[in-house]
């Protein structure tokens, strides 16, 4: 029956996204190495004649078929392989300083985000900005960097209804994530802050200003609560 | 050139979406009735993706300022060119000074106005189609505005004398489900297993209202709550047209052509590719059911679907040829 997702278990999870692609989970921990090893397979896959896009998500990551394989589980089984082969990719990317205003209107859920965490709002600040953040994944919407290195104390469940709106700049948070939009668009994400910056430029080539393995480090300029 | 004379909001540009970009975070965009604007662009012997108008709020009306081959398909919106009334999925010629009025339709709720060789504007990062949310591609990135004039990549025409018609693609595919709902095909996805017994028979047996914020990000449905058996938090991977996300609401959102590249809610099923225009001419009001199908099931539906636009564009080139023979 259940042959849309392989058993989770200890291996990786692949399903199926309908005939248009797929998303392959990691097994293991949220961390750098995973995710170098999720990079080294986007890279692999590149070749392959079933794929149109490979794209790194966080420690998983999402096939878009050029044609859908007639045989998926033979398909499964080379993704697997390619994952047990150990493939992995270092990047050796910059790090840019962006300057953030924490709480106020560009932050309006920075006390929501205390109470949540038992924390006050100088800790959360201080905690959130004391990381330089790996960029592992670029997506949602254009630009859109998804970073690693989120502090385990600010980890919040996502919102339970999403906004329909949050404005460009915006520096949210949610599960193990942290992010700053780069256009207004809907977000299930908790707001904490704000920044000025243009992530995504489609003259530009490449469009998106950073990509996986680039870094961001958040310099507070100002806390508003 | 096509002069837009309504300030009816929504409307778009709009080709097969912009592919290769999911990388950098771009929506596929595109036609949300991809169906629609492949006939039409068959009708006019274009490529299957060329850009056309996709008009979501009706009326809608333009006037042309020189002769040009259009197509009208989608909704069925009661179309007149000056006081003669156009059937749906119609290509015609039309002459300068000529005005089109499309109306609220009886039924479907897009309607596609495709032109010969397609709306000539730039192709941005592969594709013509407008980037809504990031402001770029079709016309300066926007939304369609009264006044603002589109040309054509093709004045010529190739159409016979009196226009030429495709039967609607809904006669020519398979009938779903039985009254007035609109049924879709839907593939479990991989978080399907982790909800309750009863959110599985509400997904399959439930009426799922289309919401009124809806739209080409997504469709939000109403209907019984979908609930996990445990709450969990996904790391964020890709998501694509036809998914449909539950957040902890338990309200399913359908993802659509300018739906956000990843998420992280769980997903319960994803539309399969082949019934995305079913759900493109559902409107805000109407309710959805979903039918359970396989990967094969799936598979099957999309070449039933790519065989059918290929002997749509079969038959288009065989009139289109043939005419020429008779104007000869």
């Amino acid at each position: 029956m259940n042959d849309h997702v392989s058993l989770r278990g200890e291996g990786p999870q692949i399903s199926l996204l309908g005939t248009t692609g797929l998303v392959f989970e990691a097994p293991g921990a949220f961390d750098l190495g995973n995710q170098q090893r999720i990079w080294g397979m986007a890279d692999a896959l590149g070749s392959w004649a079933e794929v149109r896009e490979a794209v790194p998500g966080m420690t998983n990551l999402t096939i878009l078929f050029e044609q859908p394989p007639h045989d998926f589980r033979a398909f499964r089984d080379r993704l697997t392989s390619l994952w047990a082969s150990g493939i992995s990719k270092t990047v050796a990317g910059r790090t840019i300083d962006l300057p953030i205003v924490y709480g106020g209107t560009g932050g309006p859920h920075l006390l929501e985000v205390a109470e949540l965490t038992g924390l006050s709002v100088d800790e959360v600040v201080s905690i959130h900005s004391a990381p330089v953040y790996t960029v592992y994944a670029v997506g949602s919407h254009a630009g859109y960097c998804y970073l690693g290195g989120l502090d385990p104390r600010l980890f919040v469940p996502r919102r339970a209804v999403p906004l329909l709106s949050i404005p460009a700049g915006s520096l949210s948070i949610a599960g193990a994530q942290t992010g700053v939009s780069a256009s207004a668009g809907p977000s299930g994400w908790h707001t904490i802050g704000s920044a000025e910056v243009t992530f995504f430029d489609p003259a530009r080539n490449p469009p998106s200003l950073l990509g996986p393995g680039d870094s961001i480090r958040f310099l507070p300029e100002k806390v508003v609560s | 050139m096509i002069e837009v004379l309504s300030n009816s909001a929504l409307a778009t540009i709009q080709d097969g979406g912009r592919h290769g970009y999911y990388r950098d975070g771009v929506s596929r965009s595109g036609a949300m009735d991809g169906v629609a604007v492949a006939v039409g662009n068959a009708l006019l012997g274009n490529d299957r993706d060329a850009a056309g108008i996709e008009i979501p709020m009706l009326p809608f009306s333009v006037r042309f300022d020189t002769g040009l081959d259009i197509a009208l398909t989608g909704a069925d919106c009661a179309a007149h060119l000056d006081d003669v009334a156009l059937q749906p999925d119609w290509a015609i010629r039309v002459h300068a000074s000529q005005v089109l009025k499309l109306s609220a339709p009886k039924s479907g709720c897009r309607a596609y106005l495709c032109v010969g060789g397609g709306v000539d504007v730039p192709t941005v990062l592969g594709s013509r189609s407008t980037q809504l949310r990031e402001g770029f591609g079709g016309h300066e990135g926007r939304m369609l505005q009264k006044g603002d004039r589109l040309a054509a990549r093709r004045t010529e025409s190739v159409l016979p004398e009196g226009g030429m018609g495709a039967m609607p693609v809904a006669a020519l595919m398979p009938e779903l489900g039985q009254g007035a709902n609109v049924t879709v095909r839907v593939l479990p996805a991989a978080e399907y297993e982790l909800f309750r017994p009863e959110a599985h028979d509400a997904l399959w047996s439930g009426d799922w209202a289309v919401t009124p914020q809806s739209n080409r990000a997504g469709y939000r449905l109403a209907g019984p709550e979908l609930q996990l058996i445990t709450p969990i938090e996904l790391r964020s991977h890709g998501v694509v047209p036809g998914v449909i996300q539950v957040p902890p609401g338990g309200q399913p959102i359908i993802q659509l052509a300018d739906a956000a590249t990843m998420g992280g809610y769980p997903k319960i099923g994803t539309v399969i590719e082949a019934d995305l225009w079913r759900l493109a001419q559902a409107r805000p009001g109407e309710k959805l059911n979903f039918q359970q199908v396989s990967y094969e099931d799936a598979l099957a539906a999309r070449h039933e679907l790519d065989r059918c636009l290929a002997s749509i564009e079969a038959m288009a080139m065989r009139v289109r040829a043939a005419a020429k023979g008779w104007s000869r």
